[in-house]
Order: C-alpha cells, then sequence, then structure tokens
C-alpha cells in the first residue's frame, strides 16, 4: 500500500500544476506599465491631421485609452461594449489610439460602426503602441488623474470585464 | 559559326548589361549583425516560441527597427533589453533575470535533481540492507557439503 502512495501523491501533484499551467491564458503577459505614468507623445488625431494629441491633455481625468484598428478582428467584437457606453450616458472619456491603420479605412470603421471616442489619436507606425507595450490589438488602458496607468486590459473588453474592472476602478479612481 | 559566335557575344553583352549588382541586405553590416544577436535573446510577443529574430510578425519588424535604431543612437545591448523589458515585461527575455520572483523557476530542476538523487541513495540503501550478505558456512556445514559432493562423483 505505502509503495503506492508517493508515486500517487506525485501524480497528484503533477496534476495539480498542468490543472492551473495549461487554464492560464499564455497571451496574457503582466504589463510592466501598471502603476507607472503613461508614457507621453503627441501624435496628430485621425478626425483632423490638423490637431494633435497627447496624454497631457487628459491630466485630472480618469480615461481609458483603447487601442483599436480597422484590420483588427478582435477589434470589432469589443466595440459595441464601448459605443453603448458612450451612448448611455457614460462619464468616462475614451480615447481612442489607431494603431497602424490607414486614415481613411480608420474613419469609414468608426462611421460604419459607430464611434465612441472622444477622439482617436493616430499612430501610423506603431511608435506609441512600441512605448505601450502594445502587442496584440485591442488593448486598453485605464490611466488615473495623475496620469499613471492603473490597468491594462490585453484583447477585447468583455461585458464582464468593463462592469466588473474597469468601471468599479474608474469610480474609485475618480474619488 | 561566325554567326553564332556574333551571337553568342551579343548574348554575354546583353546578360552584363541586364545584371545588376545585388543589393545589400543591409545597410550596415555591424548593426545587423548586433541586432541578430540581441533579437534572438528576444521573445516576438505575438508568436511566442519564436524569437524577434527570427519572426515575420509585423509587431517583430517594427521592433527590430527599433532595436536597430537604438543600436545606431550607440546604446550597449544592456539598454537595448532594457528598453524592451520595461515596456513588454521580462516575458520577452528567453533568459529571465534572477530575483525573488525567478528563484522557483532558476534552482527549481537543481531540487529536483537534488531530490532524485536523495530517493536513489536511500532506495539503494533500502534494497542492500534486504539483501543480507549470505552467511559464511561454519567448519562443520563444509565438511557435509564436501562429503556430499564425494559420495556423488
Amino acid at each position: 500500500m505505502n509503495r503506492f502512495l508517493l508515486p500517487l501523491a506525485l501524480f497528484v501533484v503533477l496534476v495539480g500544476f498542468l490543472a492551473v499551467g495549461l487554464n492560464r491564458d499564455p497571451r496574457d503577459v503582466p504589463s510592466p506599465l501598471v502603476g507607472k505614468p503613461a508614457p507621453s507623445f503627441e501624435v496628430p488625431q485621425v478626425a483632423d491631421p490638423g490637431q494633435t494629441f497627447s496624454p497631457k491633455q487628459m491630466l485630472g481625468k480618469v480615461w481609458l485609452l483603447n487601442v483599436w484598428a480597422s484590420w483588427c478582428v478582435s477589434c470589432r467584437q469589443e466595440h459595441p461594449i464601448l459605443v453603448e457606453y458612450t451612448r448611455n450616458g457614460g462619464t468616462m472619456p475614451i480615447i481612442g489610439l489607431n494603431y497602424k491603420d490607414q486614415r481613411s479605412d480608420g474613419l469609414n470603421w468608426l462611421q460604419q460602426l459607430g464611434d465612441p471616442y472622444l477622439l482617436s489619436a493616430f499612430d501610423a507606425d506603431g511608435r506609441v503602441g512600441i512605448d505601450y507595450g502594445v502587442y496584440g490589438v485591442p488593448e486598453s488602458y485605464l490611466i488615473d488623474k495623475a496620469g499613471v496607468i492603473r490597468f491594462k486590459q490585453t484583447g477585447p473588453i468583455t461585458p464582464e470585464v468593463m462592469n466588473g474592472k474597469i468601471l468599479p476602478l474608474a469610480k474609485e479612481l475618480d474619488q | 559559326m561566325k554567326f553564332l559566335i556574333a551571337l553568342g557575344a551579343a548574348l554575354l553583352l546583353a546578360g552584363t548589361a541586364l545584371a545588376k549588382e545585388a543589393a545589400p541586405l543591409a545597410e550596415d553590416e555591424a548593426v545587423e549583425k548586433r541586432l541578430i544577436n540581441i533579437a534572438e535573446e528576444l521573445r516576438c510577443l505575438v508568436c511566442q516560441n519564436e524569437s524577434l529574430a527570427g519572426s515575420r510578425a509585423d509587431l517583430a519588424e517594427d521592433l527590430r527597427r527599433e532595436v536597430r535604431n537604438l543600436i545606431k543612437q550607440g546604446k550597449t545591448d544592456q539598454e537595448v533589453k532594457d528598453f524592451l523589458v520595461s515596456r513588454y515585461g521580462d516575458f520577452v527575455l528567453y533568459r529571465p533575470p534572477v530575483k525573488p520572483t525567478t528563484w522557483l523557476l532558476w534552482a527549481g530542476p537543481f531540487l529536483l535533481l537534488i531530490g532524485g538523487i536523495a530517493a536513489l541513495i536511500a532506495f539503494l540503501r533500502r534494497r542492500s540492507a534486504q539483501v543480507a550478505p549470505a552467511a559464511k558456512l561454519s567448519d562443520e556445514d563444509r565438511k557435509r557439503a564436501e562429503a556430499l559432493l564425494k559420495d556423488n562423483s
């Protein structure tokens, strides 16, 4: 009896490790930027190339930076959630960052699917994306009044993430 | 015959006129060598089991461009790696740094090895204790055995 106890215990430990390890999402890499000041940038806006956007303009507000692109398939999945939030009178400003896109494609996309953004900044060559550690669009950053990143969502925002994480945290930071 | 020679010469001339010198693969070979050296140690985040040097993902190309720029600015290899780690985290490094959160990662295999050796030693000791050495024959037994052997022959 005792002979089988040790291998059985080892087997259970191994199964435990695999159960935890295989159920984790390898794409969800923790961002080192959470808790750090949002990297500064200044790029033209999508709708009006004559105007620029910089995170400095948002100091004093709790806001969401949402990285999107017209070529990005999962952006279509999360977009209705953002549109609905703004349409229902959501107060948290959402700034879009149009990542490695064509201006005309981006504008078309917003026209077709709705524009939940206060404005969208245009990151044509993806340099801003690199500073923010973007590796899979869509990605979203919740930034507090002092300009510090408090939360990062890699991949599409689901209703659970929006209502369970982003909005409660935004409310808390807004006080 | 003369016609053929002329034709051959004409073809040869045409050939040299058409062929251009091969374009260099990289503007600056030294920069490119360092880029590859650094990028082989870095993980591409889009296709996670490829290195930044080998990946053809869009992001990998952008990151190679950034690394190339950093090298041209005279940054050291460490500074280039720090640039990427500050944005993407330790995950981009194929050789993770030794720090409290990675102690288990680094020491784990050695702990397993030590555990295995300990288990092996314990097993061997137990076995040698079980297989007791055969008792020596007493003189009386030996005589009996010899007597029996003689009887047989």
